[in-house]
């Protein structure tokens, strides 16, 4: 199970990476090099979003990933086409990041048997708070795996403990308010919320939300257990190429 | 939160976790207005002083006599100030904004009627305020971008996606998850996240308790038909809460566009291309492929170009409480003029689309009979488009001229 795998892992690395791609974007066959290049760079983790039309809680720089991937055919089947190659070439846990329409238009229970199936490990989707995902909790049960809840800096402490029981394999913090891909302070600030959030959770925490350089992975090192490289790589390939990605993950930490 | 807000299986709250306390705040609040009777009181009251509310009745006599059957009576929504039922929802959330106490309001607005609103509403109340538009819409309806802009208000064209109102929708809500401690996002019709679409509603009724009210007064009977035209679902709501009963039926007017079989159109409950999905926040009918993603719509009214629309309209749709029809562009340009011609009044493209589909019916209809058109809008806004529906060659003659000067 991923909760196993990461603590596991944590017994060799102080801290853990989690990177995202975009599926399709710049092309499948780019976004496969970009995977590629993480994996050999040594990230632990990797998510995969699946393009959507209305990405509610993404910044500029996804947002126009998704719509380039769409433009050039990203569909769901081939999506799951493009996490089976992966899952099947690569030996980190990848999970799907997408919007709930995209799971409910395909049958929520139809979408996790097919994860389960293309070798997938868990699933992030921000629009979906778990008073709403009573199906997707138990689909994703059934099939083992692991729905991944977002806390907030405006999530009260009652509401922290109430996601914890909800979620498995870790819980993904977000930094601060706003969308993917902004400016946050990796300071003094955070200290606070990163320790309530420990106390509440009992599960491995993944922090994300402009996490961008060394020196924001360090500052995380010792007070989350995941440090989640999102819009920076985007960037990256827009600005240096697909090629470039590699480099900049291997001087992360 | 609590799992809420249904109609049947529409609506909903898929909420991203940032704004889970702000919605909270906010079900919280319109909970404790709801339950104030003088709440009601000052909401009338400035409708009343501010507004001119109640907005009247009028027998259309002309056209009565000109189809031959129903007696056609029109509410005059664009009788509101800014000139559409959109001054309803926004001042019921300004003074919710007010006991909120922040100190910035977001809107969208897709024909500009409800960010019009929204920056007048702001700068009565002394809010700062940015409303996001789709550049197509920008660029169709600059009159309402100028009277924004005037009013103090920041007009940000949104650039991605289709540039339209649901392009719109997600940068406001963009906005709001970073800015929500100082900010409200005065979302302009029935859809979007629990408590949005009975609240819009709650603040729309106003429209259809007047007008019952108003025919009970006119005629001592309730009408036979209600239309009114339905982009988010915001004015069709309101007038529709008037009617309760089964003997009155609401018809719900859509974008015809190009016509249902070309594709290019907004009709998401009389169509067969929608189907349920959940997007930017709720659930109910979209216009929407197979992997759930959404279209493009087209229609000759920016307000009605919407890919969703209100949740408690799809579950009447469902259980055939009201009955959905289309209009075509040119359909509703001829009820437009004929309008125009008719009465001297001038609906809103949204408008012309209920008019549109109560021409249809009305002459099949016996002279004891009596149908309500709520007129969303009044059409001067459209001005532009308008123009060129019509081809009226003088118009033309008059930009031209005009644009020579500016460019002297």
């Amino acid at each position: 199970m991923l909760e196993s795998y990461i603590k596991q892992r944590l017994q060799t690395k102080d801290i853990l990476l989690m990177t995202h791609i975009v599926i399709g974007y710049p092309s499948f066959k780019e976004s496969m090099q970009v995977v590629e290049q993480m994996v050999d760079a040594g990230v632990d983790m990797m998510e995969l979003q699946i393009p959507f039309s209305e990405p509610m809680a993404d910044g500029p720089v996804i947002l126009k990933a998704n719509q380039d991937a769409l433009k050039k055919g990203a569909r769901v089947n081939n999506c799951f086409k493009f996490a089976e190659d992966a899952v099947k070439k690569f030996k980190i846990p990848f999970l799907f990041m997408s919007y709930y329409n995209i799971l409910f238009k395909y049958g929520v229970e139809k979408f996790a048997e097919k994860m389960a199936e293309t070798g997938l490990k868990g699933a992030i989707v921000p629009d979906l708070p778990p008073e709403e995902g009573k199906d997707y909790a138990i689909s994703m049960g059934k099939n083992h795996l692991s729905p991944i809840y977002i806390i907030s800096p405006t999530t009260c402490d009652q509401r922290m403990t109430y996601l914890a029981s909800k979620g498995s394999g870790f819980i993904y913090c977000v930094a601060r308010k706003g969308v993917t891909g902004g400016q946050t302070e990796f300071s003094g600030g955070l200290e606070d919320y990163l320790k309530k959030c420990r106390r509440a959770v009992n599960l491995p925490l993944a922090v994300g939300f402009g996490v961008k350089n060394r020196a924001d992975v360090e500052y995380l090192t010792g007070r989350a257990d995941i440090a989640v490289i999102g819009s920076e790589t985007i960037r990256i390939v827009n600005r240096d190429g697909s090629g470039a990605v590699g480099e900049f993950l291997k001087n992360l930490r | 939160m609590i799992k809420r807000g249904y109609y049947g299986n529409f609506g909903g709250a898929f909420l991203p976790e940032v704004l889970v306390a702000t919605f909270d705040e906010l079900e919280e609040q319109f909970n404790k207005i709801k339950n104030d009777p003088d709440f009601w009181q000052e909401y009338s009251s400035i409708m009343s002083t501010y507004s001119s509310r109640p907005t009247p009745l009028t027998f259309a006599e002309n056209l009565t006599n000109y189809f031959g059957g129903a007696k056609i009576y029109i509410k005059r929504e664009d009788l509101n100030h800014t000139g559409a039922h959109k001054a309803n929802n926004v001042m019921g959330q300004g003074l919710l904004v007010k006991r909120m106490g922040k100190t910035r309001v977001i809107a969208e607005t897709g024909a500009g009627q409800h960010g019009v609103a929204t920056a007048t509403m702001a700068a009565k109340f002394g809010f700062d305020c940015t409303i996001y538009m789709g550049e197509v819409d920008v660029k169709r309806q600059r009159p309402n971008v100028f009277w924004m802009e005037q009013m103090g208000a920041e007009v940000v064209p949104v650039t991605d996606g289709t540039m339209i109102l649901k392009d719109a929708i997600n940068e406001s809500f963009r906005d709001w998850v970073t800015n929500m401690d100082t900010t409200h996002y005065v979302l302009g019709t029935a859809c979007g996240p629990h408590p949005f679409p009975e609240m819009v509603s709650y603040f729309q009724s106003i429209i259809g308790k007047e007008a019952r009210k108003q025919i009970l007064e006119i005629e001592g009977k309730l009408p036979l038909r209600v239309f009114a035209c339905v982009g988010g679902g915001s004015n069709a709501m309101g007038i529709f809460a008037g009617f309760p009963e089964k003997e009155v039926e609401c018809v719900g007017v859509e974008a015809g566009g190009r016509g249902l079989d070309s594709g290019e159109h907004a009709s998401r409950l009389c169509a067969e291309d929608a189907s349920v999905g959940v997007a930017q926040g709720y659930k109910t009918y979209f216009l929407q492929d197979d992997d759930g993603q959404m279209k493009e719509t087209h229609s000759i009214a920016a307000g009605l170009d919407y890919v969703g629309v209100s949740p408690i309209l799809s579950q009447m749709h469902d259980q055939g409480r009201a009955r959905f029809e289309s209009a075509t562009d040119k359909e509703v340009v001829e009820a437009l003029k004929l309008t125009m011609t008719k009465e001297g009044i001038i609906p809103a493209l949204e408008s012309a689309h209920a008019f549109a589909t109560a021409f249809k019916e009305a002459p099949r209809l016996s002279k004891d009979d009596i149908i309500i058109i709520n007129q969303s809008g009044r059409g001067d806004k459209d001005i532009f488009t308008i123009a060129d529906a019509i081809d009226d060659p003088e118009w033309k003659k008059f930009i031209i001229e005009k644009a020579r000067e500016y460019n002297a």
